[in-house]
């Protein structure tokens, strides 16, 4: 296929592979902020194409990973009412709550659907209008945007009986917490190429200036992460640390203008809870005042939540790249994709999920 | 979750107010909104993102881009030969 085949040839690959090699002269910590760039890397093998010299840890870039326990457990109570038609994007669905999961609240009896889009939100909403259509709204900046149209669709169109439960994440907050973190390692950034085609890369300027860190805007396919990698390498060889674009075919300095006013529109930025990281300061959003008939919290009283994490999952440090899946006690034993005890083992963009299905690089990565 | 796929816009049709239109993704046709991508016409590859086309891909761009590789590729074989 066009622009995906292109990037994804093996002796394009192998070359970047050599240049990096012949460009590194001594360790360097790269973070891939993106759950969808630590899972092409295994997929693709990459990094056993790498030089040791290079590590790659994986970054909270897994929104399905990150979003709050609490707030899992009012999708789980909301999504367990009579009247409720609960929609979600697929992997949401087996993220462990407290003590129970979207699933085991289908399986009950309850109405949990898993959509394309959005906007089959509020086509179910037309068709059910004795129902209440509610939608997680969970992810990055790449997703706002949609979930932004949703809300502004539903008011414009008068479609009362739709709400959203919102947990929406922000990259540059995080990259924020990660470098002022005691004891951080990461000393370059693979920035997520798609959050950036709607945020554009400006945000990353002053991030790169205060924290001596190359930022490079990568995209997903095998050369342009290998190309991203350069990149970085080539900064922190030469002492530089400034943003650069690798993924110049989608994303401009600047962003998707019309994605942007249509966040600014519908959504105020929040201080967010992250699970296994904790609330970092300015780094949601959440539906602004004007839009609070459309929000699902304020809709639906579920009372006091009381959450209990796993005693066990270190997803926490493992989606702050402090350890990897395999350090973990439990994982492949006790934490499988079918028996998750953490949000990492469940997501195809986390981290454990990746590791347990690409093992055997993983594991020729940890040996290395 | 921010997985994006290249697709060729097929049509454009305005549907509520907004514009969505058809996108190929090398053979498999889905319906996608496009008002985030007002500047795409008809037979341009946008990224789609869970039914939302972020992005027009900039044809010059992805042809920099390759040319940059190849470079490496060139110089890398020229680094390659037996120096005389």
């Amino acid at each position: 296929m066009k622009y995906l085949d292109e990037f994804r040839q093996p002796e394009l690959a192998r070359k970047l592979a050599d240049e990096i090699r012949q460009t590194v002269t001594r360790p360097w910590t790269l973070m891939e902020v993106c759950g969808g760039q630590t899972h092409a890397f295994l997929r693709f093998g990459l990094e056993s194409l790498l030089p040791p010299e290079i590590e790659l840890v994986h970054g909270p870039g897994c929104p399905v990973c990150v979003t709050p326990l609490e707030l899992i457990d009012k999708a789980i109570a909301i999504a367990a009412r009579p009247e409720v038609i609960f929609c979600s994007f697929g992997d949401m669905l087996r993220v462990p709550g407290s003590g129970s999961d979207l699933f085991r609240v289908r399986a009950a009896g309850g109405d949990v659907r898993v959509v394309y889009s959005p906007l089959d939100c509020l086509a179910l909403a037309q068709a059910h209008p004795d129902r209440q259509v509610v939608f997680f709204a969970i992810g990055f900046e790449t997703t706002a945007p949609g979930n932004a149209m949703a809300v502004w669709q539903a008011r414009q169109r008068g479609i009362a009986n739709f709400s959203l439960l919102v947990s929406h994440v922000r990259v540059p907050p995080a990259i924020t917490a990660i470098l002022s973190a005691p004891g951080n390692r990461v000393q370059g950034f693979l920035a997520a190429g798609h959050v950036c085609t709607v945020m554009g890369y400006w945000e990353y300027e002053p991030l790169a200036e205060r924290f001596h860190v190359p930022i490079v805007v990568t995209g997903f396919e095998p050369t342009d992460l290998l190309q991203g990698i350069l990149q970085a390498v080539r900064q922190l060889e030469r002492g530089q640390h400034v943003v650069e674009n690798a993924y110049g075919r989608a994303v401009r300095r600047e962003g998707n203008q019309p994605a942007q006013q249509l966040i600014a529109q519908v959504f105020e930025p929040c201080d967010r809870a992250w699970r296994g990281i904790g609330v970092i300061p300015d780094s949601g959003w959440r539906l602004r005042d004007e839009f609070a008939a459309f929000d699902a919290e304020r809709r639906f009283d579920v009372g006091q939540i009381q959450t209990q994490e796993s005693s066990i999952c270190i997803s926490g440090l493992v989606l702050q790249g402090r350890r990897k899946p395999t350090e973990c006690p439990a994982f492949g034993t006790l934490c499988t994709p079918a028996h998750p005890l953490g949000a990492t083992m469940v997501s195809s963009e986390g981290a454990c999920a990746a590791y347990y299905r690409y093992g055997h690089l993983a594991n020729a990565l940890i040996d290395r | 979750m921010c997985l994006g796929i290249p697709g060729r816009v097929i049509d454009i049709v305005e549907q509520n107010g907004i514009l969505m239109g058809r996108v190929d993704f090398g053979g498999v046709v889905k319906e996608a909104c496009l008002a985030m991508t007002p500047e795409a016409t008809v037979g341009d590859y946008v990224i789609v993102h869970a039914g939302f086309a972020i992005s027009r891909l900039d044809e010059a761009a992805a042809e920099e881009t390759l040319e940059l590789l190849r470079a490496i590729d060139a110089q890398a074989a020229a680094e390659d030969e037996p120096q005389p």
